[in-house]
């Protein structure tokens, strides 16, 4: 039984790509065969995020238009075997794609794996709204500030209309995942506690990812920070994430602020 | 030109064949039952056999004897039926009637059956939302109230005829009484909107006091002005 999924925020730099890669990763190392597809077409980042940028040949525009077959366009990464890449073309842009022609290369990936992980493009035009048409799953990526759930919002109100599966009336499965969480800004009251975006959004809680450099680092180096390194508290908030959406009753593990002894004599800001 | 006059058609009667679609009602006995129900459809879709010939089809009914016969055309005829034909009875059935001269041996063929209109449903008079409104969305509903079991997101709207009644947090806009006026009113569980209205008058979140925030709201228009207050 394949599950399309697809990752997306509404508003732009919230962690989409970074999450995909991530939540692919840890359920490509859970044994699953996954393939990440890159929707974001004239603005691709996935590649780099997987460091498959040198492998691109062929991408996804060329097999919704029929140039080039799927086996040929699919990139398979080096770390983990059961982990595929189809690129976005940078040279076109998102009209290039047609709900036929994704409708049929997704019905050809369903058939070859597991999960199929569509990294949505920010916005909520034609892009977004073709990345997330055949989903059975959909992982809503916010940060906890007001303009992120705004727009996480509005983009649930789509997934629960313009979907296929919001148009024949079926249930589409829908997780939140807070990223760039600060635990030391939200304890000053500069960003919103989790609870109040659970509140706003009235979704199932995936997972919260604190902002950290483990995954800016793993990015720059195009390594997902579950493989780069499991250890760390963002991979391991999206290792748990993995496991969840396998079905498993895993726990989400909340980012706590850690006060050094200077702090807690000065109230100073500690590092997370 | 003699020939021509001969061979133009001779100034007369004027004769064109045009069909129509007449309805063939079928009796059944027990008559009284039969005409409760001819009742309660002419009830339901009074146009049904309006302008509309009817032929009666006597063939269940014929064995009843004459008086019923000429009882049941009475009746057809006294709720407006245009009876122009009968079929199904011996013409000797009815000597000395006045139906008598009605035609017994109409040539047609059958075609669908008539089915008499649904009758329609009521007006939805309020409509209910079992679950958020999200970011983005609009509900307008025009002829009645509205009524939101989730929370109304920020940048939402809900638009109503009549009154709003909002179960959860409002946080986007709620304009009630487009149809209704004044004597509408909005309801929320928790206010937190953006901006709330009613008929013409309306008011900006900047426009009422922090001390109503989070709180349940009634809000109503009143001599003109738009008052705000806590239900809690």
């Amino acid at each position: 039984m394949s599950k399309v999924m697809v990752v997306t925020s509404g508003k732009g730099g919230v962690g989409k790509t970074t999450s995909t890669a991530a939540l692919g990763a840890a359920l490509a190392q859970a044994g699953q065969n996954v393939v990440l597809v890159d929707f974001d077409v004239g603005l691709r980042n996935l590649d780099l995020i997987l460091g498959a940028e040198r492998r691109v040949v062929f991408d996804l525009v060329n097999v919704v238009q029929g140039d080039a077959k799927l086996p040929q366009a699919l990139i398979r990464d080096k770390r983990v075997e059961s982990l595929y890449l189809l690129p976005a073309s940078q040279t076109r842009d998102k009209d290039a794609l047609t709900p036929e022609g994704v409708e049929g290369v997704i019905a050809e990936l369903r058939e070859r794996f597991d999960w199929i992980v569509c990294d949505s493009p920010a916005g909520i035009e034609k892009g977004a709204t073709l990345a997330m048409r055949f989903a059975d799953v959909a992982v809503v990526v916010a940060n906890p500030e007001v303009s992120s759930v705004r727009d996480a919002d509005r983009i649930i109100g789509m997934l629960d209309s313009k979907t296929l599966r919001a148009e024949r009336g079926e249930p589409l499965e829908k997780h939140l995942l807070i990223t760039r969480h600060d635990p030391a800004r939200v304890a000053r009251g500069e960003m919103m506690k989790v609870e109040d975006v659970l509140e706003i959004l009235a979704i199932p809680l995936l997972g919260v990812v604190a902002e950290s450099p483990d995954v800016l680092t793993a990015s720059n180096l195009g390594c997902p920070v579950t493989l780069h390194n499991p250890a760390s508290p963002a991979a391991r908030a999206y290792l748990l994430a993995a496991r969840k959406l396998l079905g498993e009753d895993a726990p989400v593990e909340q980012p706590v602020l850690k006060r050094g002894l200077m702090s807690r004599l000065f109230g100073r800001k500690a590092a997370a | 030109m003699t020939l021509h006059a001969q061979t133009s058609p001779p100034p007369g009667l004027q004769l064109r064949g045009r069909s129509f679609m007449a309805l063939v009602v079928t009796p059944e006995v027990p008559l009284a039952a039969w005409f409760a129900d001819l009742d309660a459809q002419l009830r339901n879709a009074a146009g049904l056999f309006a302008d509309r010939p009817v032929v009666v089809d006597l063939s269940r009914t014929a064995g009843e004897g004459r008086e019923a016969v000429l009882i049941l055309l009475d009746g057809l005829e006294t709720r407006g039926l245009r009876i122009v034909g009968l079929e199904g009875a011996d013409p000797s059935l009815l000597a000395g009637a006045h139906w008598e001269r009605l035609p017994t041996q109409l040539h047609g063929r059958d075609v669908a059956e008539v089915r008499s209109p649904a009758p329609k449903p009521a007006p939805e008079a309020s409509r209910l939302i079992d679950g958020p409104v999200r970011s983005g969305q609009s509900v307008v509903f025009e002829t009645g109230d509205i009524t939101v079991i989730g929370a109304v997101a920020s940048g939402a709207e809900v638009i109503a005829g009549g009154s709003i009644h909002v179960y959860g947090a409002l946080r986007g806009r709620a304009i009630a009484g487009v149809r209704l006026g004044a004597a509408a009113r909005i309801f929320c569980g928790r206010m937190e909107a953006e901006m709330v209205g009613i008929e013409r008058l309306y008011r900006t979140a900047e426009n009422w006091g922090a001390s109503l925030h989070g709180r349940p709201v009634q809000i109503r228009s009143d001599r003109g002005a738009l008052r705000l207050s806590a239900l809690d």
